[in-house]
C-alpha cells in the first residue's frame, strides 16, 4: 500500500470464487459497515466499533466476487471537503501531493488514484463522492436517491445520502455500480429501477446529438482555471456531436444553506445514538447519565462534528425550526423544481464538479463556512435526489479538475455514456 | 448582522441538551463561527414557498418473524455488560 493514509484499516476480505467482480480489489469507506471488521467512520466515538452485519453493498460485493482490501480514511462521520478531520490524520493527495484529495470519501479516492485498489466505494451526502474524484483524477458517481441500499451504511443525513463507485474510468465505475444498485428490503427507500441493470454497457462513449445545459450559477465566480479547464472539456463533446445551451437556475444561490441546515439537523438526531453504553467511545460511569453522555461526546467526536450536531440541534430547535429548517425544506422543493425543469430542455446538465482547484492541506481548516461554501455545485444535485456523475476534465497549473454531470431522476445510463465520452 | 447574535452562553445551552460537554474555549470559538454561519443561514427567508407534490408513499409489509443478532453479538460492543444486558450510567 502506498503512503497516503488512505486507509484507516488493511484487511482483506475475501468474496465469492467467480461473479463479474471476480479478480478485482475494491477498498470500502470506513462508514459502511463489515462484518467483523472495525467501521470507525473516521471517529474516536468508534475506534473500536466492529459491526456484527454487512452493509448491504458490501454483501453485494462478496456475492460479485471482489475482494475488499481496507476500510478507507474519510472526514469525520463524512462530515467534511478535505478528509482533513478524521481522528486517523489526514489523507495525502496521490495525483497532487501537499493537497488536500477532497471529502469526504478522501480515502477511497486516494486509494484508486494511487493503485492501491481497482475500485472504491464512498458515500455522497453533499458530494463526498464527487468532491474527492474530482480533487484526484477519478471518476465518481452519486446514484438517484434510492438507488443503492443504505442498509449498514451509519447515518449522518439519511434523506441526502447514496452509497457510490469510485473508479479510473467511467466503465469501471458503471460496472461497481452495477453491483450494488437495486431494491434491498432492508431498506425501504431503494426503488425497483436499479434491479438487472446494465449500466457498464451504456459506457460507450456516443454523445452525438446529446443536449448539454450549463446552470451558468454554477460556472460563474468558480475559479478562472476550472472555468477554462470545463469549456475545453465542453468543447470537446461538441466536437463529438453534443450540442450546448446555458440555462439559469436560481434556487442554486440558496442550496448551500438549505443543504447545510437540513444535513446538520439530520446529524444531530443521528448522532443522538452515540452515548458510549452500546457501542462506541464511554464516557465512564462517574456521575448521573447525562454527565457520562456528555464527557463521552466530548472525548469521542471532534470539532467539526460538534459544530454539526450543535448547529443542528440549534436549528430544530423551539423557535427556530420554522426560521431555519421549514424554510430549508421549501429551498429543496425549489431546487428540485428548478432541476426538474431544466432538465426537460436538455439530456444532461454540465458544470464544474468543484468551483476551485484541491486545497493545499492545512490551509482551510480554521474557517467553516468557507469550506461549506466549496460545495456550492454539488449540494444541489442531493436535494434534488439526483444522479451526477464525476469525471476528469483536466488540470489547471497541475492540479485535476472534474467535470460533473447531472442526469434526470434514475437517467443513470445517460450520465454514464456522457461521461464516458471523457474518461 | 443577524437578527439571533449567539453568545458562548447560549452555545453551552445548546450543547447541554445536544449532551456534549464543551469548555470555556470551545464555546467561545463556537460563538464566533455560529455567528457567520447563522448569518449565512438567513438568506433562507430569500426563499419563496414552492407548491411541493410529495412523491412519497409509506412502504409497508408483514411483520413476520425473522432471525436477527444474538444476545452475545449485539452486547458485543458495549464497554460494560452485565447479566447479558448493556451497563449504563445512573439515572440520577
Amino acid at each position: 500500500m502506498s503512503d497516503y493514509n488512505a486507509y484507516v484499516t488493511t484487511e482483506r476480505i475475501e468474496g465469492a470464487d467467480e461473479g463479474p467482480l471476480a479478480g478485482r480489489t475494491v477498498a470500502v469507506k470506513d462508514n459502511i459497515s463489515t462484518e467483523g471488521v472495525r467501521t470507525t467512520c473516521g471517529s474516536k466515538m468508534l475506534e473500536d466499533y466492529v459491526p456484527p452485519y454487512d452493509a448491504t453493498a458490501v454483501r453485494r460485493l462478496k456475492d460479485a466476487g471482489a475482494t475488499i482490501v481496507g476500510k478507507t480514511n474519510m472526514d469525520e462521520f463524512g462530515m467534511g471537503t478535505t478528509t482533513e478531520t478524521s481522528a486517523f490524520g489526514p489523507t495525502d493527495n496521490p495525483a497532487a501531493e501537499g493537497h488536500v484529495p477532497g471529502g469526504s470519501s478522501g480515502g477511497s479516492a486516494a486509494a484508486v488514484a494511487a493503485g492501491d485498489a481497482d475500485l472504491a466505494l464512498g458515500t455522497d451526502t453533499g458530494g463526498s463522492v464527487r468532491c474527492p474524484a474530482a480533487f484526484t483524477g477519478t471518476v465518481g458517481i452519486k446514484p438517484t436517491y434510492g438507488l443503492v441500499s443504505r442498509y449498514g451504511l451509519i447515518a449522518y443525513a439519511n434523506s441526502l445520502e447514496q452509497i457510490g463507485p469510485i473508479a479510473p474510468t467511467v466503465a469501471d465505475a458503471a460496472e461497481l455500480l452495477d453491483v450494488i444498485a437495486g431494491p434491498d428490503e432492508r431498506d425501504a427507500t431503494t426503488r425497483d429501477e436499479g434491479a438487472d441493470s446494465d449500466y457498464a454497457s451504456a459506457a460507450d462513449g456516443d454523445v452525438d446529438g446529446l443536449e448539454i445545459g450549463i446552470p451558468t450559477e454554477l460556472v460563474d465566480g468558480a475559479h478562472e482555471g476550472v472555468v477554462e479547464t470545463f469549456w475545453d472539456a465542453i468543447a470537446d463533446l461538441e466536437d463529438r456531436g453534443a450540442s450546448y445551451h446555458q440555462v439559469s437556475l436560481p434556487s442554486v444561490e440558496h442550496a448551500v444553506e438549505a443543504y447545510y441546515v437540513i444535513a446538520m439537523s439530520e446529524a444531530s438526531s443521528n448522532l443522538a445514538r452515540f452515548d458510549g453504553v452500546r457501542y462506541g467511545h464511554s464516557g465512564g460511569f462517574d456521575g448521573n447519565w447525562n454527565e457520562a453522555f456528555g464527557a463521552a461526546r466530548d472525548e469521542g467526536f471532534g470539532d467539526e462534528v460538534k459544530r454539526r450536531i450543535l448547529l443542528g440541534t440549534y436549528a430544530l430547535s423551539a423557535g427556530y425550526h420554522d426560521k431555519y429548517y421549514k424554510k430549508a425544506q421549501d429551498a429543496r422543493a425549489w431546487v428540485k423544481q428548478d432541476f426538474d425543469e431544466a432538465l426537460s430542455e436538455a439530456d444532461v446538465l454540465a458544470s464544474p464538479t468543484m468551483p476551485v482547484p484541491p486545497m493545499k492541506r492545512g490551509e482551510s481548516l480554521d474557517d467553516p463556512l468557507t469550506m461549506y461554501l466549496a460545495d456550492a455545485n454539488t449540494v444541489p444535485i442531493n436535494l434534488a435526489n439526483l444522479p451526477a456523475i464525476s469525471v476528469p476534465a483536466g488540470e489547471t497549473d497541475g492540479l485535476p479538475v472534474g467535470l460533473q454531470l447531472v442526469g434526470p431522476a434514475f437517467g443513470e445510463e445517460t450520465i454514464i455514456r456522457a461521461g464516458s465520452a471523457l474518461a | 448582522m443577524s437578527e439571533t447574535p449567539v453568545d458562548p452562553e447560549e452555545v453551552r445551552h445548546v450543547a447541554s441538551l445536544a449532551r456534549v460537554d464543551l469548555d470555556d474555549e470551545a464555546a467561545d470559538a463556537f460563538a464566533e463561527q455560529f455567528a457567520d454561519i447563522l448569518e449565512y443561514f438567513e438568506t433562507l427567508d430569500e426563499v419563496p414557498e414552492v407548491d411541493a407534490e410529495p412523491e412519497l408513499v409509506n412502504v409497508m409489509r408483514e411483520d413476520e418473524v425473522r432471525e436477527g443478532l444474538s444476545q452475545d453479538e449485539a452486547l458485543r460492543n458495549a464497554a460494560e455488560t452485565e447479566d447479558g444486558y448493556f451497563k449504563g450510567p445512573n439515572v440520577s
